[in-house]
């Protein structure tokens, strides 16, 4: 218990209990529960048809592949960086820490700029990639990049301080014992920290699927071709088509719940993990 | 096989933690390596094993240079001070880890592994407890538990980092004179840090004493306490006086 929470009278604690609990009906499970009414209101056959519109499919397929691409290269990615971080120091290394938490502390409209500043036609590389042939702005490679920045940190961030406090003397056991370098990472190393892993897995990919700022910037809103779901809602609800907008970001909702049950899942096992890393 | 160590020099930014250490550990012997915190003997422990490089200075081990050898590969025991058990695995599975990472050609079979795991278990009384996790053994039980696992893959040298540091003082004399025993048993060259001099007079053949980065005396402990070689000597050693 909060040391003090005795002192606050029963009747007081209902109440700020209550209150608490009413707010978050208001603004989490209210809204929650109108996108799915708004999204059935027409009954199920309309929601099947409007989730069966070849636009929304072709926006389920991108984001689905985003997400594909983004999250996997985001484990390797963090993983690389807790352990780099985690695990040595380097001068440099607290200017590192802070340079994982840009894409949190930029707007993701900002960095979706960013990548036609330099992909763009007019960009940097511009001149180059379209010499080449190739498109990254306003086609899928670029919502890829895109939704990397906006979701680096997710797994980098669970994994650094974890690792950090692990410190590194299994990993020197193992080495003194034998162990190659891939034999410690994949023995040692990742099963310490595989439900951090996951956890930040999740939020990634929730993040990847949902991301709307940066996205919007690069993507060109070809319907069809370069839209991905929250960017098709946007312009179903635009075009006042609420019915098929609500039921589409229906779909968007439904993803962000799955993330949900595995985060908390997630969760649920790796406390568990901590308590038997105690006393070592 | 012998440890020999020539002229280590080690510095950590501005501050010298080994300043041109030489030792000799012959076959068999168990040596401790006592000095008080700050000597710079957990640094030379650490070296041996090939965890730190030395910015100067050689580690030769049965007479062959070492010092540019990969941890891996210097066939060293070496037992934590914090034991460093692998926390997600079972007590068997700590000590089976050693084997288990041999290269496919020399890895014994799953048999061999279980045969030998289990007679380590035996050989440091915890047979029983196979199954257990280390975050479910007592210190004393985790320390032997690091113990077998370092002499699974039957190093030619062991290194031992405050062995018994931090465990009470009960356990600890029954651990060191069971370390004695043992020792006395397979006769494997042992080197182990220490800063208690009780601990290293009672279990040690030799006793090599650092002070500030710099070994300050050699000797048996007969030897150590007969004629200490510097005043420093003296003073350490009557800090906490003998047999107290």
């Amino acid at each position: 218990m909060i040391p003090g929470a005795r002192a606050v009278s029963p009747a007081a604690r209902w109440l700020l209990t209550g209150a608490a609990l009413a707010l978050v009906a208001l603004f989490l499970l209210v809204p929650l529960t109108a996108v799915f009414i708004e999204a059935f209101r027409g009954g199920a056959a309309a929601w099947a048809a409007a989730v069966r519109q070849p636009d929304a499919l072709a926006a389920l397929r991108l984001t689905l592949l985003v997400a594909v691409i983004v999250v996997p290269a985001n484990a390797l990615f963090g993983l690389a960086a807790g352990w780099a971080l985690g695990k040595f120091d380097f001068p440099g290394r607290s200017l590192l820490v802070t340079l994982i938490d840009l894409p949190f502390a930029v707007s993701p409209v900002v960095a979706g700029l960013v990548l036609v500043l330099l992909f763009g036609r007019t960009g940097l590389f511009g001149e180059w990639l379209a010499r080449n042939g190739l498109k990254i702005v306003f086609a899928p490679p670029g919502i890829v990049l895109a939704t990397l920045f906006v979701t680096f940190p997710f797994v980098a961030r669970e994994l650094i301080p974890l690792m950090r406090a692990s410190g590194s003397e299994e990993e020197e056991a193992a080495r003194v014992l034998g162990a190659g370098f891939f034999q410690t990472f994949f023995r040692v190393t990742l099963p310490n920290v595989k439900w951090a892993l996951l956890y930040g897995l999740v939020l990634c990919s929730a993040r990847a699927v949902g991301e709307f700022g940066a996205v919007s910037v690069v993507s060109g809103h070809i319907r069809g071709r370069t839209n991905t779901l929250p960017l098709e809602v946007e312009i179903l609800y635009n075009e006042y088509q609420t019915q098929a907008a609500f039921a589409v970001a229906s779909l968007l909702t439904g993803l962000a719940l799955v993330a949900l049950v595995a985060k908390a899942a997630a969760r649920r096992f790796s406390p568990a993990d901590a308590g038997k890393r105690e006393n070592r | 096989m012998s440890i020999e160590v020539r002229g280590i020099v080690k510095r950590f930014g501005s501050y010298t933690a080994l300043d041109g250490v030489s030792l000799e550990v012959v076959p068999g012997e168990l040596v401790a390596l006592l000095g008080p915190s700050g000597s710079g003997k957990t640094s030379l422990l650490r070296i041996i094993a090939g965890l730190e490089r030395p910015d100067a200075g050689t580690v030769h081990f049965h007479g062959e240079d070492a010092t540019a050898r990969d941890p891996k590969d210097r066939k060293v025991g070496f037992v934590f001070q914090h034991y460093a058990l692998f926390g997600r695995m079972t007590v068997f599975e700590n000590v089976a880890f050693g084997l288990r990472v041999k290269p496919r050609a020399i890895r014994p079979s799953e048999d061999r592994i279980r045969e030998k795991v289990e007679e380590l278990l035996h050989l440091v009384q915890l047979g029983w407890m196979q199954d257990r996790l280390p975050s479910e053994l007592s210190g004393g039980q985790r320390q032997r538990v690091a113990l077998a696992r370092a002499l699974a893959v039957e190093p030619k040298v062991l290194l031992l980092d405050e062995p018994f540091g931090s465990l009470d003082t009960k356990v600890r004399k029954e651990l060191r004179r069971w370390l004695r025993r043992l020792h006395d048993e397979i006769r494997l060259t042992s080197l182990f840090v220490t800063h208690d001099q009780e601990e290293a007079l009672e279990v040690a053949d030799r006793v090599v004493l650092l002070h500030q980065g710099k070994v300050e005396q050699v000797g048996t402990p007969e030897e150590i306490f007969r004629a200490p070689a510097s005043a420093f000597v003296s003073e350490f050693l009557e800090i906490r006086p003998a047999g107290g």
